[in-house]
């Protein structure tokens, strides 16, 4: 399965080279065009008639991160975030550091340790440190560099009835499901482009929207689920299991109206299980990809996922399959010219 | 060029004002030395300036081109009222700490310059808990030493207000004062440019002394926009050393300037740049950036189909304040690098630079 | 012109919803131009012939607003902010869908009011269950502010001044100048999602390519009890923008409206916004750059059911624009 693939892989914003090569490697003996721009764009042609479809689909290729910013004299790794993480999700994790993913784990002081105080306040970043097992820096220096990238340890796995697990969802299931489409001969042809640095600012998109001139685009995205104790169904942004989440507006982006009608009405009439995103938070691809050049019409639709931007998320497989399908459906309709 | 007749053009440059938005005077001053050094020196419709040298082109293929992006101009204030009294308000113009300011010398741009002071109240005029309070902007005021009616005579709202400072060689060789953020970045450009003058190299360069860097990287987005170069490198300043504050962040003064690292640089621009320093004995220290620069540099990367950019960055305490310091090695290592980059990429270069 | 602000205030358009308000301006301003088209993210634009480069005036036609993102079972709303509103001043207030559907907002019960957010409003349409509720409103639709345009003493008194006032003086303006002959082509722009982050002029200014831009948008006023350290009064005059948090306005665009603002005995304002943005802030950084201004009118309020303005800097405001018009920038601006 590529996601399984896809979400194992490191690839940090900036530091994508590895899911690019994976996704060049399942897409390479293909009647499909490939290229690369220099920030590490991978734009991806579906050859079919001869119409210039001039509809762009994307999903980003970099997950959040860290970053090694300091050896320090005791072997020990200063690190700082790579777009938007809660550092207490950093606490007792195991982390793979740099080129050669050497293993480290990010501890904190034993429980027995801390104050009665202590304990009652969440760690920051600047608190943690990650320990490769080095006993001072010189020996640390030999396994690790500053501004190495540091990922999440994690591996996929399959969970409960039709559940996954694993990490950096947002967005690998984005290019999965790009990846269905793309390898898919009932699908029309359109441009596909895995984009870099979304996390960081959609700094790839920004590039890769005014190098295609598309008309419209869609982007897919992996986003927030909150269906979880505590938190109220309004407040949940999205849930598991009812399909993928069609966005009406974000930060960056209010979605093209005809758009969001088109992917709704396609979902009604293929009888495919959909929500809407019910959070008008956060940034997309979208944003950048709108305001390039004369204008681009844009829309939203993203796989709905718990626990994104930790090292373990969770998704269901029905809402995967159900985002392949409507995708397909609407770009088989016509309107996604 | 010597290191000396250098940190004589960095004084030169750092004694003179260049708010954000009125950088006219200091870009002239630029201007003066780039044209020394370069074949045509103009400005663009933003009004950076752009300092020209044409490259020997060899072999076949489109020339190339680099953009060496250095922004001129500096944090200050803008006067946003004239109170009944004469006595001013003002904004920032730029990232300013307040508490900086207190009692701080100024230089309204009226119709003339006019000498002020942001006033302080004594002491004794202060209870124990006014002195605690968090102070803003709102809270301060300039004195000109002119009733209203009189200030009216001489000065407008909206005029620039810049922040007054005689730059000072210290006995240890520093230098200390003003928005060395970013003129050591133009001195540095300006180094380089001596440096190549005379000499062969591929490579069409535009020396771009960029404007309003400082309100959101925006003569940049212009220059990027307009130059098109193939390759972009901005030259800037980054934190120095200090107690309390952790390695990573903070860099060592005197000992090279830093080569960032990270999202925002393209990894063969940055591995060329250590690989001269090493082969040049040029000391640098490894700068790592998880996200944004914050330098022109951020702004150039994503301009049209993406510009491949560097960041050489110079170690400097006291950002945003009066008091900036820094080495004048660090500077003449960085102009020297810089013009041996400046000499090294080639078309060759230039193509292998999308990634697979 | 009363009655054109009137009717351009009282139109729903929040961003990213603005066909009715567009067709509105298109209506009425079409038999003064040369050209009228709308651009893909629904820009509408104005064109009048004339020698290059060209004069970019813009304003913009969206209007803040909420959306829905949630129906409950009892048929109640959750909403969300579309561009800078404070859930506060939202309380008790009444909102119109595009479908001409009302509805109030209030808070869920709550301890104090400073624990007030989004997440404990809820628009009531008076609807008794969810399916009811869902046959007036569904969830991504938006809804304004629904106010009553008032003349007041010589000030007006509305929601969405911001910037239905500019749109005004845009089409007063160019109803002015049909007909006669102009020392540049001009394109009247009437921008959508400004108050999303200048999202319409971004991409018409890139398409466009003009020499020159002049954004005319409101600002806010110093003049009211304890007002912010802000110079701007109503009835002084429009506001010749030097700076907001979006762009620093060319100084020779600055100076040259200055200039001709005094020979022709306009009152004018300089105008210093430490929060905020406009138009001109996207437009001047266009492609390589366009050396652009900005005409403000002062306005109280902003962002609430009741922005207020004055009539004489709105009549002022046309008056300085179209002599602006009729001068050469390509001479006047050096």
């Amino acid at each position: 399965m590529f996601l399984e693939t896809l979400s194992n892989l490191p690839g940090v914003s900036g530091d994508e080279a590895r899911v690019r090569r994976a996704i060049v490697e399942i897409l390479k003996d293909q009647p499909l065009e490939l290229k690369c721009d220099t920030m590490g764009n991978l734009y991806v042609r579906k050859k079919g008639s001869a119409r210039d479809s001039r509809v762009m689909l994307t999903a980003h290729m970099d997950e959040v991160g860290l970053m090694v910013m300091a050896v320090e004299k005791n072997g020990h790794l200063k690190f700082k975030a790579v777009g938007s993480l809660d550092s207490r999700v950093l606490v007792a994790k195991r982390v793979k550091v740099g080129p050669d993913a050497v293993p480290g784990v990010i501890g904190v002081k034993a429980v027995h340790l801390q104050k009665p105080g202590e304990r009652r306040k969440p760690f920051t970043e600047d608190q943690l440190t990650i320990d490769i097992g080095a006993s001072n820096g010189e020996e640390a220096e030999k396994y690790v560099r500053v501004s190495d990238y540091v990922s999440f340890d994690s591996t996929f796995t399959a969970m409960g009835e039709g559940y996954f697990r694993g990490k950096a969802f947002d967005d690998r299931a984005g290019c999965a499901v790009l990846l269905e489409l793309l390898l898919d001969p009932e699908t029309p042809p359109f441009d596909a482009v895995f984009t870099v640095q979304e996390e960081i600012g959609s700094r790839g998109a920004l590039v890769a929207a005014y190098t295609l001139q598309p008309q419209r685009a869609l982007v897919l995205e992996g986003t927030a689920a909150a269906d979880t104790p505590g938190t109220e169904r309004e407040q949940s942004g999205t849930v598991l299991g009812a399909g993928p989440a069609i966005s009406i507006m974000d930060s960056s982006v209010i979605v093209d109206r005809e758009m969001l009608r088109e992917l709704v009405h396609t979902a009604e009439a293929a009888g495919i299980p959909y929500q809407y995103r019910r959070f008008t938070g956060a940034d997309t691809d979208a944003g950048a990809i709108a305001l390039s050049r004369e204008g681009v019409k844009a829309a939203v639709v993203s796989v709905p996922c718990r626990y994104i931007h930790s090292p373990h998320g969770v998704m269901r497989e029905s809402d995967f399959h159900h985002t392949v399908a409507l995708i397909r459906a609407w770009l088989q309709s016509g309107t996604g010219k | 060029m010597k290191e000396a007749q250098l940190t004589d053009i960095l004084l030169e440059l750092s004694e003179n004002a260049g708010v954000a938005g009125d950088e006219e005077g200091v870009v002239g001053l630029a201007a003066r030395y780039f044209r020394q050094y370069t074949d045509r020196v103009e400005t663009d419709r933003f009004g950076n300036l752009i300092a020209f040298k044409r490259g020997e082109k060899n072999g076949t293929g489109e020339q190339v081109s680099l953009a060496v992006l250095t922004h001129i101009d500096e944090i200050g204030a803008m006067v946003t009222k004239i109170e009944a009294e004469g006595f001013l308000r003002f904004t920032s113009v730029g990232g300013i700490d307040p508490r900086t300011l207190l009692g701080q010398a100024v230089v309204v741009h009226g119709r003339t310059p006019l000498t002020g002071v942001i006033g302080a109240l004594a002491p004794h005029l202060l209870s124990e808990k006014e002195r605690k309070k968090e102070l803003k902007m709102e809270h301060l005021f300039i004195d000109l030493g002119l009733t209203r009616e009189q200030a009216l005579e001489r000065l407008n709202v909206g005029d620039f207000i810049s922040l007054e400072q005689k730059p000072l060689k210290l006995p240890t060789g520093c230098i200390t004062g003003k928005s060395l953020d970013n003129r050591a970045g133009v001195a540095a450009a300006i180094f380089c440019a001596a440096e190549l003058a005379g000499m062969k190299h591929d490579a069409d360069i535009y020396f771009v002394t960029t404007l309003q860097e400082e309100v959101g990287l925006r003569g940049a987005v212009t220059a990027a926009y307009g130059l098109a170069p193939d390759l972009a490198v901005a030259v800037d300043v980054t934190h120095g050393e200090l107690p309390g504050l952790s390695s990573g962040d903070v860099f060592k003064l005197g000992q090279g300037v830093t080569i960032a690292l990270g999202p925002n640089i393209h990894p063969a621009l940055s591995g060329l740049l250590k690989e001269l320093a090493r082969e040049q004995r040029i000391p640098y220290q490894p700068e790592p950036i998880p996200a944004s620069s914050s330098t022109d540099a951020w702004a150039a990367q994503v301009s049209r189909e993406g510009i491949p950019a560097a960041l050489l960055s110079i170690p400097l305490r006291y950002m945003h304040s009066v008091v900036e310091m820094l080495h004048p090695d660090d500077l003449t290592g960085c102009g020297r690098l810089l013009s041996h980059f400046a000499r090294s990429v080639d078309r060759r270069f230039v193509e292998g630079l999308a990634c697979f | 012109m009363e009655a054109l602000m009137k009717s351009l205030c009282e139109a729903y358009g929040p961003s990213g919803e603005e066909k009715e308000i567009r067709a509105l301006i298109e209506n009425a301003v079409k038999d003064s131009v040369d050209r009228i088209y709308t651009d893909n993210l629904g820009n509408l634009l104005a064109v009048r012939e004339g020698p290059e480069p060209a004069l970019l005036l813009s304003a913009h036609m969206d209007e803040i607003g909420v959306i829905v993102t949630h129906i409950d079972e009892n048929g109640f709303l959750r909403i969300a902010p579309v561009g800078g509103v404070a859930p506060h001043l939202l309380l008790g207030q009444r909102l119109r869908f595009k479908n001409g559907a009302v509805g109030t907002v209030y808070h869920e019960k709550l301890k104090e009011l400073r624990d007030l957010d989004w997440s404990k409003l809820y628009l009531d349409l008076g609807a008794g269950s969810a399916a009811e509720a869902k046959n007036v409103a569904q969830i991504g639709d938006m809804a304004c502010l629904h106010q009553p345009f008032d003349s007041l003493n010589g000030r007006y008194m509305a929601k969405a001044l911001d910037d239905r006032v500019g749109c005004a003086i845009l089409i007063e303006t160019a109803r002015r100048l049909a007909g006669a002959p102009l020392p540049q082509a001009i394109c009247f722009l009437f921008s959508v999602q400004e108050e999303v982050g200048l999202r319409g002029a971004t991409t018409a200014a890139y398409s466009i390519q003009p020499g020159y831009g002049l954004a005319v948008d409101v600002t806010r006023a110093g003049d009211t009890p304890k007002a912010p350290l802000m110079e701007v009064s109503l009835g002084k005059g429009p506001a010749i923008k030097v700076k907001d948090s979006s762009v620093i306005c060319s100084p020779k665009v600055r100076r040259f409206m200055m200039e001709v603002a005094s020979q022709h005995e306009i009152p004018y304002q300089l105008e210093v916004l430490e929060r905020g943005g406009t138009d001109a802030g996207a437009i001047h950084l266009s492609r390589g750059g366009v050396p652009t201004g900005a005409l403000s009118i002062p306005c109280r309020y902003i962002h609430t059911a009741s922005e207020m303005v004055d009539a004489a800097d709105i009549q002022n405001a046309v008056k300085l624009l179209e002599i602006l018009c009729r001068t050469s920038w390509s001479e006047g601006v050096s």
